[in-house]
């Protein structure tokens, strides 16, 4: 099952092969990985979704909060949570195409960040199936190039993960 | 005051209670070497750094305190990698210091440059690179609070040579402030509570202790357990010396090479308490039919060996000292319901008396050639009660754990979790420095023995007086055994070929080098060396192809031993 983690951790040396490590090391998977610092400028939060069960799952977290650089490990998959991802997305255009890329873009509420004669570079952001469901719909294009952040969440309500 | 990097490293070390460090100098680290000269620490030269890492170590091990290495960068720093994951597998206090090339170069491929930090990452507890030298003194200080706090371990602090030669004043700080480190000592009162009805509802309970009771010094609370309820204690590798093996309720090693009653007990019990064990596959054989019919209480400082193998129906997080003495208060207070339970567990002690007397611990003896568990027999009985015993890895540690009674806390040290081969040698000198009264002895095996003989040197140089017995079958015997028992005898690289002469080669180093090749001689010549001053170095030529049985086959259940050839 998926798990989409968010890991607090110390903004320091090295911390980022820590955590990695420790994913390759014992065999997690790791499926996106973002991270970035925090209001607190000595702090970083990770957003890291992985696959496994539950066993592999309280090991994940265990051996997370293990590590001496980790501050706090929130497992989101059983709480009520929002996930975006971005996602910028080269295609070919050619004249015949253009239009419906345009609509494409317009029923996704994305955005054209660049063109060409040739291309189109489209932004959104979105859910993650969001972000699926637009590749799927531009893929008979022909997609050149296609980079995605791996998705950040936050948990709904007033409630708030300090750091 | 200003003072210069290597002077902040050695005064916070002097803070930390360091008196002894292990070593061996290079330019990354001259500085620190330099004021080492003048410094109170003394220092002990090994021959290689692997070497100096288990010296400090066993230190460690035998004493409760951290070790200290120090190393210098590139290549002396990569040398110490086997140690540190020796350490980290077996959960040793220890900071490690390395040299490393100047700030400036670091990522240049500089001369003698390594990324040790990189390289320890998944084999210590936890490491530093320390670019600033205001960072240093806190640095060092937060080092051995993380080393030896909560499950211990070993932490690597890598220093450029630049920081240990710039200058800047030296505040040591009084406490650690760790936001992202908090161990749990105090076990869960309510969760105690319950672990005392399960024990006082089981017919058929087992304790499985590991090398945590070591740690935690919880050796006592460990024993005040196991007699105020009589339940059996069977010991993992690591904890063989952390209950006494000729007590009653002694079931000896379980696992790969454990004794009958312990696997057997372990097999058909109902309750199995497991502390400080992590229920490692040496232990456990095939994991789906260990202890298959017992419910599972597991105490454990450290989280994630909980149910990282086996399935647990009661976890305790906690310090065992705390955790063992809560309990123990809990059922002294419940005084006729023990003595219930200690009625009805009678039948189990019997049955368990039974495989005892059924398949005890044995050997078949040999009048002419040197059985090597007849030569551990006679090392127990002429040696100290509290002497030191470390061993190397392979055929001739699994016989020391077996025939060797320990009675005393942290008297056998060896290396379980990494399975070091050249272990043994440097962690006898690691502790004969720590107890330079105490007799310590080194059990090694012909293979072991090479991968770090050059050690002879250390021991001559600080006249540490080292017993060392070699259990010299000319082979790789644990291999031998395997490729004897699963592999047609194809015996693939494990004759070492033309034999050694041992005893020329303690003499070259100027030790005393004694020799049996009958079994007559053994005595003799265990006497002898120890009556020796100064290191000795004894050789047995044992029966070459003895095996280590009891043996459970890969794969198999504990239950399902081979236990005659």
């Amino acid at each position: 099952m998926k798990h989409t983690i968010s890991v607090l951790v110390e903004n320091e040396f090295g911390v980022l092969s820590r955590v990695s490590g420790l994913f390759s090391g014992r065999g997690f998977n790791i499926e996106s990985l973002s991270v970035a610092p925090t209001l607190d400028p000595d702090t970083s939060r990770m957003t890291i979704v992985t696959t496994g069960d539950d066993r592999i799952l309280e090991q994940i977290t265990k051996q997370l909060n293990k590590l001496i650089s980790t501050i706090k490990v929130v497992d989101f998959t059983a709480k009520d949570f929002i996930a975006r991802e971005l996602a910028l997305i080269k295609v070919s255009t050619e004249a015949e195409t253009r239009a419906e890329a345009l609509r494409i873009v317009d029923i996704f509420r994305a955005k054209v960040i660049d063109v060409t004669p040739k291309t189109y570079t489209i932004e959104i952001t979105g859910a993650p199936a969001k972000i699926n469901g637009i590749i799927e719909l531009l893929r008979p294009m022909g997609i050149k190039e296609i980079v995605r952040s791996g998705p950040v969440v936050i948990g709904r309500g007033a409630k708030g993960v300090a750091g | 005051m200003k003072l210069t990097g290597s002077q902040i490293l050695l005064e916070s070390l002097g803070r930390e209670g360091v008196d002894l460090v292990f070593g061996y100098p290079g330019g990354a680290v001259i500085n620190i070497y330099d004021d080492l000269f003048s410094s109170p620490i003394e220092h002990i030269l090994t021959r290689h750094e692997q070497a100096a890492v288990h010296a400090a170590d066993a230190y460690a091990r035998s004493t409760g305190k951290v070790g200290v290495v120090i190393a210098t960068s590139g290549p002396g720093a990569t040398n110490t990698v086997t140690g540190i994951a020796t350490a980290y597998m077996d959960s040793i206090p220890m900071v490690v210091i390395t040299g490393q090339v100047p700030t400036p170069l670091i990522g240049n491929d500089a001369f003698q440059e390594a990324d040790i930090c990189g390289i320890t990452r998944p084999c210590t507890k936890h490491n530093y690179l320390v670019k600033d030298i205001r960072d240093l003194a806190r640095t060092v200080k937060e080092a051995f609070y993380i080393a030896r706090t909560g499950r211990p371990g070993p932490v690597l602090i890598d220093l450029p040579k630049d920081v240990q030669v710039s200058t800047c004043d030296f505040v040591y700080p009084d406490s650690v402030e760790l936001r992202g480190y908090k161990p749990t000592y105090a076990g869960n009162v309510r969760q105690i509570e319950k672990a005392a009805q399960m024990i006082l509802q089981a017919r058929r309970p087992v304790l499985y202790v590991g090398g945590g009771i070591n740690l935690s010094a919880a050796n006592s609370e460990l024993l005040t357990l196991a007699e105020q309820t009589r339940m059996p204690v069977a010991t993992t590798l690591m904890a063989m010396s952390a209950f006494p093996q000729q007590h009653p309720l002694a079931l000896g090693m379980l696992g790969m090479h454990g004794a009958y009653c312990a696997n057997m007990s372990v097999t058909e019990c109902d309750l199995l308490i497991a502390i400080g064990a992590r229920f490692d596959d040496r232990v456990t054989g095939r994991i789906d039919s260990f202890a298959e019919k017992a419910r599972v209480i597991h105490v454990d400082i450290d989280p994630t060996s909980i149910k990282k193998n086996v399935s647990v129906d009661l976890p305790i997080v906690g310090d065992l000292k705390d955790v063992l003495a809560k309990l123990n208060a809990s059922l002294t207070v419940k005084g006729a319901e023990v003595d219930e339970l200690i009625e009805a567990t009678t039948a189990w002690r019997e049955t368990i008396d039974g495989w005892k007397k059924k398949h005890p611990m044995t050997y078949r003896s040999s009048k002419s050639v040197i059985k090597p568990q007849f030569v551990i027999e006679k090392l127990r009985e002429l040696s100290a009660d509290d002497a030191i015993i470390t061993t190397e890895v392979g055929q001739h540690q699994m016989w020391t754990a077996q025939f060797f009674k320990f009675t005393q806390p942290r008297t056998f040290l060896t290396s379980g979790g990494l399975g070091t081969m050249g272990f043994g040698l440097p962690a006898a000198l690691g502790a004969q420095a720590a107890f330079p009264e105490r007799q310590v002895i080194d059990i090694s095996g012909d293979g072991s023995f090479q991968m770090n003989s050059q050690e002879l040197a250390t021991l001559m140089q600080y006249q540490l007086p080292v017993k060392i017995a070699i259990l010299n079958n000319n082979f790789l015997g644990m291999v031998r055994q395997w490729q004897q028992m699963f592999f047609e005898k194809r015996y693939s690289q494990t004759c070492l070929g033309l034999p050694i002469d041992f005893v020329k080669l303690a003499q070259a180093y100027g030790a005393t080098g004694l020799r049996a090749t009958r079994n007559d001689e053994v005595e003799g010549v265990i006497r002898e060396a120890f009556a020796t001053p100064g290191p000795v170095l004894m050789e047995f030529k044992i029966s070459r192809e003895e095996n280590v049985l009891p043996m459970v086959p890969a794969g198999k259940a504990i239950h399902e031993m081979v236990l005659a050839s």
